[in-house]
């Protein structure tokens, strides 16, 4: 990628939120889970949102995917405007949401079966992607045998094989335990250098947040709104060196304080 | 022997931090109860056993030798066999029917909540009504052929499956339907590729618990009105007297419905083996 191309895709608004409210009426009173929130999100982007709960993260991304609607605003994804969910917009889901009656492998081919792509095309764009998620061992296998975190990489390359145009991820590591975390961080920033597709991450970790992101949102509850965005200026690859730098330890240490002192 | 293991693992309890090792010391020395099969076995003799001393007692039982006998007998005679087919026939064609139409509705109640509206208020009324209750009502406009007790274990099957089916539906997990439309499936495909697999067990469930209601059913159907069964056969044993073919009929009726519960449940475990059990 030439210099000008970046550029370029730096100015060009993959993904854009304008204005979105949301409201929900909870046992006659009225909450705001999300009033008035604009963001852009750039082609390539690594954007991680962050914030305590009720702050609207998970409502926003819902709204991002089409899985719901919202009260005022409207966000635009290549130009148009999100009306119900589509493979152009992968999720990847807390709970994995894998088919748990299908092996490894035919939860990848899912979407492509659905897209009506040939069998032997489908086999092989499925094993394309099991390999890179490095579950080329286990593809035969139900998931009730794999880890946490092998399920959710089992669940990526399903995303991954619909080749959508953007990733949403909803804390997609929650339930996994502090090192498997670690990992599958670093597992997908490898995913992500390859092709740099477009990825919105929610999480409620920060450490998580600043590892992943060029720039991290974070969010404020009641009602939910952006309340900063913090620019991450460290280079890609990320490794053990990077998450151990005193930069990192600073940019970390600013997104806590706006977290847990907004 | 069996007090030292356990002695040990108290006092490494005691002694050790509260997580990490012993657990596993405790598990490995608790697995030392005898197997299912053998306690099956053995409780099985027991039961004999234990009906035999009644049979003793005077009580007018009939010993296990005499049923064995008179079990004989009737399967020598034929009668065995024909009672046998009669009453499975019976169960059978209701069983089939009940649950060939429970399925459907059970979908359409769980996925359309129309459907749910028009129907729920209809099952849960009969469900109420023994389906034995209808048998003097059937008997009247259905003659006393095979029809009203086919009638009434289709009902009964239907019944117990019906709900089931729907419960199975409403469960399935809404991340899971998502996770479909975000793959670009449609409503069709959600129902084929998620909704049925999803509540598969449900629906085995269902079928179960309708071939157990099938069962209770035919036997209660003969003893009103049939001319064979094993129902029938036990009917005509009480007005002679015949305590040893009465009990050739339970243990008979016992053994089959056994029979048919494990070859469901059989079918139950392979089509579900994806599911994490806890």
């Amino acid at each position: 990628m030439n210099p000008a191309e970046q550029t370029l895709t730096a100015t060009d608004r993959k993904i854009q939120v304008r204005d979105i409210t949301k409201h929900y009426e909870v046992g006659g009173k009225r909450f705001e889970a999300l009033g008035g929130v604009s963001l852009d999100v750039a082609e390539n982007e690594f954007v991680t949102v962050v914030g305590p709960s009720g702050c609207g993260k998970s409502t926003l991304m819902n709204i991002l995917g089409g899985l719901d609607e919202p009260t005022s605003g409207s966000a635009v994804v290549d130009g148009k405007e999100v009306r119900g969910p589509s493979p152009e917009r992968g999720i990847i889901f807390q709970q994995y949401a894998l088919f748990p009656w299908l092996t490894v492998r035919q939860n990848v081919e899912f979407g492509l079966k659905t897209a009506r792509v040939p069998a032997d095309e489908r086999r092989r764009t499925a094993q394309h992607f099991i390999e890179m998620v490095g579950l080329a061992d286990f593809a035969d296998s139900l998931p009730k045998t794999l880890s946490g975190g092998m399920k959710q990489r089992c669940a990526i390359a399903r995303a991954y094989a619909m080749n959508p145009s953007i990733l949403l991820m909803d804390e997609p590591f929650g339930a996994l335990d502090a090192l498997s975390r670690v990992r599958m961080q670093e597992h997908l920033l490898e995913t992500w250098e390859q092709d740099r597709r477009t990825i919105v991450f929610i999480t409620h970790d920060v450490d998580e947040a600043a590892f992943l992101a060029n720039r991290v949102v974070v969010m404020a509850a009641r009602p939910g709104r952006i309340h900063r965005i913090i620019d991450v200026d460290l280079p890609y690859p990320r490794t053990e060196d990077v998450r151990l730098s005193p930069e990192f330890t600073a940019i970390r240490n600013d997104i806590w304080t706006s977290v847990y002192h907004q | 022997m069996s007090a030292d293991p356990q002695a040990a693992v108290v006092s490494t309890a005691g002694t050790a931090p509260p997580e990490g090792g012993p657990t596993a010391a405790v598990t490995s020395t608790k697995r030392r109860a005898p197997s299912l099969l053998v306690l099956n076995i053995a409780t099985i003799f027991l039961g004999l056993g234990l009906w035999w001393l009644i049979s003793l007692t005077g009580l007018q039982i009939p010993s296990p030798v005499e049923v064995l006998l008179a079990g004989i007998d009737l399967a020598a005679s034929g009668i065995l066999l024909t009672d046998i087919v009669a009453s499975l026939t019976r169960v059978l064609t209701g069983f089939l029917l009940g649950t060939a139409l429970a399925i459907p509705v059970g979908f359409l109640m769980g996925w359309y909540g129309w459907a749910r509206g028009l129907l729920e208020p209809w099952v849960q009324f009969f469900r109420t009504v023994p389906p034995l209750a209808i048998i003097p009502l059937a008997i009247v406009l259905m003659g006393i052929g095979e029809q009203p007790k086919i009638f009434v274990i289709f009902l009964a099957a239907f019944l117990s499956c019906v709900i089931s089916t729907f419960q199975g539906v409403v469960q399935v997990d809404r991340t899971l339907i998502n996770a479909a439309r975000v793959l670009g499936a449609k409503d069709g495909t959600i129902f084929a590729r998620v909704v049925v697999p999803a509540s598969t067990p449900f629906i085995l469930v269902g079928m179960r618990v309708g071939l157990g209601s099938a069962w209770a059913t035919v036997v209660a159907a003969e003893l009103i009105a049939a001319q064979q069964g094993l129902g029938y056969r036990m009917q005509q044993a009480q007005i002679y007297y015949d305590l040893p073919t009465i009990f050739v009929g339970i243990l008979v009726i016992g053994l089959f419905g056994l029979v048919m519960d494990r070859v469901l449940l059989a079918i139950e475990s392979k089509l579900t083996v994806w599911q994490e059990r806890r």
